[in-house]
């Protein structure tokens, strides 16, 4: 009876948390700040510009200023939904590449403080913790498995190239299972492209470095969005190959990117990745809007970031506005 | 068994007033979740997010006023209260228009309301053509409303 009535007083439809959504929107930094931003002279000008819109709060150091937004971002969101695992899918990447920290480090027998990452849904102590303990049981799920599979064939072969690539699959695998679970669509498409993305740079990293074939079906991951099996065979013609497979697919528009650089093809995922979500806009209800609000602040993060590094190198305008993703609002 | 008449009459007064209400209360409610939301983010936009939470208010006012007349009619409120089984049972068809349509198109009301709030969070100086969206489904409240009225003055006047 109590369960029952816990169901019906929950907000199944983020009412409160989308129209908050709604106002959080007009904050975001739409493509005239970033004209601004791509014409300023230097990191100084781009920091008075953002501490203008709010961005940054006033922070000199642009990891400090990038981290701030983030917590920003996910104080907001922890605010907004009681449950926050909803959203995993944003930050399990995190945990999977702290596990590989912890692996190495414990491997290696060292201490790495600093290469753990804060942007993860797991405490990195806690895989830290499992891994130098080899009490893996405490981590959640398929994680504690693949942790002392890879743990024990690191210590075999050291063959940490062998354990990233195992860690990156599953990470996507993860991803996309979390994506699954929320059954809502803007995730789900969400956690496919990155999926989807993730498989094609591998595979066109693996034709540049003369990989065979055995270490793309250990790397791929399985997507929605490509036919795992197509790609690696595709791959084992070159990268000619792939621009052929992806031709009937969803990402047949990529290829010029591709062709282009693997930055211009990272652009262009996360580009897609906004239109896709853009319908959210004029949506009132459901996770789909605050996930699309996630997605846009993490691109506009990613842009600012971006933007300021090219700044403090004196790359030129053209180059910088090349980089610059497409923006939500 | 001889006041099954009053008591149906009695089942349409309470449907209307039951049913419009609870559609009411779920639309003011959502909209409510999504005005305080606005309100959280920006306070100024109080009076105007307050008429568009109101609005699917009026069916459960309507519904009351189905109820008020039928009891009038039936003679609850005072008077003679014979019913005979065939007017009860008209009376509570009558209520039924009012129940119905004011139950569904108050929570449609609701989420368009809450549309219209995301509308004003974005643009504050929008509020009149926000306020007609959910303004357009008060239509089909207020033809419920007309129905159920004219259909009970209707039974009365059948002198059954």
């Amino acid at each position: 009876m109590k369960n029952k009535m816990s169901i019906a007083y929950t907000d199944k439809n983020y009412i409160y948390a989308v129209s908050r959504i709604r106002s959080a929107e007009l904050r975001l930094l739409d493509h005239s700040v970033f004209d601004r931003l791509c014409e300023a002279g230097d990191t100084d000008e781009c920091r008075t510009i953002l501490a203008e819109k709010g961005f940054g709060g006033g922070l000199e150091d642009a990891d400090e200023l990038l981290a701030f937004e983030r917590r920003k971002l996910w104080d907001l969101i922890a605010e907004l939904v009681p449950d926050t695992s909803v959203f995993d899918v944003f930050r399990l990447s995190g945990d999977y590449d702290n596990l590989k920290a912890a692996i190495k480090e414990s491997v290696l027998d060292e201490e790495m403080p600093g290469i753990y990452t804060e942007e993860a849904s797991l405490d990195p102590m806690l895989i830290r913790r499992a891994v130098r303990e080899r009490n893996y049981r405490i981590l959640p799920g398929s994680m504690a498995e693949l942790a002392g599979e890879c743990h024990d064939i690191f210590l075999r072969t050291r063959d940490g190239q062998l354990c990233d690539i195992m860690i990156d699959r599953a990470a996507l695998a993860a991803m996309q299972e979390a994506a699954a679970r929320t059954g809502d669509a803007v995730l789900k498409s969400y956690a496919s492209i990155r999926a989807a993305a993730a498989d094609i740079k591998i595979a066109s990293r693996a034709v540049m470095t003369g990989k065979d074939e055995t270490f793309l079906d250990r790397a791929l991951a399985e997507c929605d969005g490509l036919d795992r099996e197509k790609l690696i065979k595709a791959a084992a013609s070159g990268m000619e190959g792939i621009y052929a497979y992806l031709e009937n697919t969803d990402f047949s528009d990529a290829i010029p990117e591709l062709r282009r650089s693997q930055a211009a093809f990272e652009r262009w995922c996360d580009d897609k990745i906004i239109r896709e979500i853009k319908p959210q806009l004029w949506n009132s209800f459901g996770l789909g809007p605050i996930a699309a609000y996630i997605i846009a602040r993490e691109t506009e993060i990613r842009s600012v970031r971006i933007l300021l590094a090219a700044k403090q190198n004196g790359f030129p305008e053209d180059m910088i506005r090349e980089r610059i993703r497409e923006t939500y609002v | 068994m001889e006041n099954m008449g009053l008591l149906f009459a009695l089942c349409g007064a309470a449907l209307s007033a039951a049913l419009a209400g609870i559609g009411s209360a779920v639309g003011v409610g959502i909209a409510g979740r999504a005005a305080s939301g606005v309100v959280t983010e920006d306070p100024n936009q109080f009076s105007k997010v307050l008429v568009l939470q109101l609005l699917p208010g009026t069916q459960g006012i309507y519904g009351l006023l189905i109820a008020f007349i039928t009891l009038t009619q039936i003679g609850i409120m005072g008077g003679d209260s014979n019913v005979t089984l065939q007017e009860g049972l008209l009376y509570l068809v009558s209520c039924l228009p009012m129940a119905f349509g004011g139950l569904f198109s108050a929570i449609a009301q609701g989420k368009c309301s809450v549309s219209a709030i995301g509308l004003v969070a974005k643009r504050p100086d929008q509020f009149g053509k926000a306020m007609i969206f959910p303004a357009m489904v008060e239509t089909y409240a207020i033809l419920s409303l007309l129905i159920s009225i004219l259909s009970i003055f209707g039974v009365s006047g059948l002198g059954l």
